[in-house]
């Protein structure tokens, strides 16, 4: 069972590699997995290891109540100038920092 | 004889349980962060092989250690506001306390009676006993006419019994005097410089300089001269250009001081900048692989090594000091994050997390001489730094 979905996940980021996907299509479940990989460890060096936060805010659901899913994409690809927070845009596409930002606001963080 | 020696050592710590009746010092002892699992493991550096590992210390992303003066205990600071108290030889956690909601580091005093932490949350420093860590004093980092509370960054512990910290949002320095312990004497510093990001004292404690994000440049104070309040070093480094963006903070650990001069990384640039000591201008800079997090010397200064803010991170670069070049570029994996070098810096050991492997390669040949299996590596403290001020 869990082997099957994996193989589907290999299989997903070949096909990307090839075919451009359309814009509305997830991260594969391979992509996924490096996208919570990089939210752990490389946002977490700033935002905490368990998005308690750190240096930077929060990023847990109820911190991020309230800010609009847009809104926050856009922190991620765009950055906040003078502030630390970076532009993401060269590690992460439109629909995977939207992904992103759908688990954070649901709090799923762990690998999906 | 020897066998004397080892039933009385037995007898003495019987309450502790007695599993291992060796005698053995703690002076080439270290701990590395585990930093998913919320556990270090106490390594000989001799032997390069664990002795123990301790969990439950909480989340330790971002974890760094300080020791007691008899370099005996590790005292962990946690992400999570924890303090744990390692005893080495036993191998175990002595105490734990949660002292804040969200915590940066620590250090401890001149005369190792007393711990402090720096806290993102709430902002400020609270100070603790060492050896029973009982509260002893609480040091809000208010700005704003109290208003607002900062986070504080870069505390280390100085001569006379201070510590001296940054306060990130506020953009100060402030120097604590605990003489008296109870009542410790606050002096500040406002207007250090915008958001400095961390600190570090040089190794004859006279010097506190800043880091900062916020503008080009070091906040340096003199310690030594308070009164001449806090100057700017190296400003406009960056030459009004563009800053690359930051995808990790640097960090100022050590002072990496060689050859009369300091290097320190350059931020949102690929560029080591050399600092003249003898009047903190600048003496020149490196161009590097990347972004650089840390830059440290090896003990003699004879060679500088550098690791970086991702995507950059799987390389580290050594720099010969006195021809300030690179003479070697290594890629140990994804994810080196911290390095620290022996006492007397034959050997220096790497974190590589991504590979959850610590690395130990030898200075003079720069290859790898050994490798040790520890779960998503970070930080590693050797004891050395239990007779060193500021950490
Ligand atoms: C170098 C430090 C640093 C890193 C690394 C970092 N951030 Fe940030 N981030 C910040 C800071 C500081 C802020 C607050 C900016 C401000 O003051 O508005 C922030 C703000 C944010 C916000 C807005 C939160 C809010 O409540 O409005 C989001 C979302 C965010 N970051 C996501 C991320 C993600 C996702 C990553 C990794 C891809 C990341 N950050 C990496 C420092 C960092």
């Amino acid at each position: 069972m869990m082997k099957k979905g994996w193989v589907a996940g290999i299989a997903t980021t070949m096909a990307v590699s090839c075919v451009a996907p359309a814009a509305q299509d997830p991260p594969s479940p391979a992509r996924q997995h490096e996208i919570v990989r990089l939210l752990q460890q490389d946002c977490g060096s700033c935002h905490g290891l368990t998005l308690k936060g750190g240096l930077g805010p929060a990023l847990l659901p109820q911190a991020l109540a309230g800010k609009s899913p847009e809104f926050l994409r856009d922190t991620i690809l765009n950055g906040r100038p003078g502030t630390p927070m970076a532009p993401w845009r060269p590690f992460l596409n439109d629909v995977e920092a939207a992904w992103l930002v759908d688990r954070l606001l649901q709090g799923k963080t762990d690998a999906p | 004889m020897r066998r004397s020696v080892s039933v009385l050592f037995c007898a003495a710590v019987a309450l502790g349980g007695c599993a291992t009746a060796e005698l053995r010092g703690t002076g080439d002892l270290g701990v590395i962060v585990e930093r998913a699992s919320g556990a270090v493991q106490v390594m000989d550096t001799t032997h390069r092989a664990p002795l123990a590992r301790v969990t439950g210390l909480g989340d330790l992303s971002h974890a760094s250690v300080v020791y007691s003066r008899d370099a005996r205990y590790a005292y962990v600071f946690g992400r999570d506001g924890g303090l744990s108290k390692v005893d080495l030889l036993r191998g175990r956690l002595e105490k734990r306390i949660v002292q804040a909601g969200n915590a940066i580091g620590g250090a401890i005093s001149q005369d190792g009676r007393l711990i402090a932490v720096s806290n993102y949350e709430p902002g400020g420093v609270r100070v603790f006993d060492a050896a029973t860590l009982e509260a002893i004093a609480d040091i809000p980092a208010t700005f704003q006419n109290g208003e607002r509370r900062s986070k504080v960054v870069g505390l280390v512990d100085a001569p006379d019994e201070r510590f001296v910290f940054s306060l990130y949002d506020a953009g100060e320095i402030w120097v604590a005097d605990f003489s008296d312990r109870r009542h410790p004497a606050v002096r500040k510093f406002p207007n250090a410089g915008v958001q400095p990001y961390d600190g570090t004292v040089t190794p004859d404690g006279r010097y506190y300089v800043a880091g900062l994000f916020g503008e080009d440049g070091l906040a340096l104070l003199d310690l030594w001269n308070l009164n001449g309040g806090v100057r700017r070093v190296l400003p406009h480094y960056g030459r009004g250009e563009q800053k690359l963006p930051v995808y990790k903070m640097p960090h100022l650990d050590n002072w990496a001081m060689a050859d009369g001069v300091a290097f320190v990384p350059a931020v949102g640039r690929n560029e080591v900048l050399i600092i003249d000591m003898r009047d903190w201008s600048e003496a020149g800079r490196i161009t590097v692989a990347g972004q650089p997090v840390f830059v440290v010397a090896r003990p003699d200064g004879r060679q500088v090594w550098v690791n970086f803010a991702p995507p950059n991170n799987d390389t580290v670069q050594v720099i010969d000091v006195p021809s300030r070049r690179i003479t070697k570029i290594l890629q140990p994996g994804k994810g080196v994050l911290h390095m620290e070098f022996t006492p007397r810096g034959e050997a220096v050991w790497l974190s590589v997390r991504d590979e959850d492997r610590v690395d130990v390669y030898a200075t003079a040949s720069l290859q790898r001489v050994g490798t040790l299996p520890v779960e998503k590596p970070s930080g590693i403290f050797f004891t050395a730094r239990a007779y060193r001020i500021g950490q």
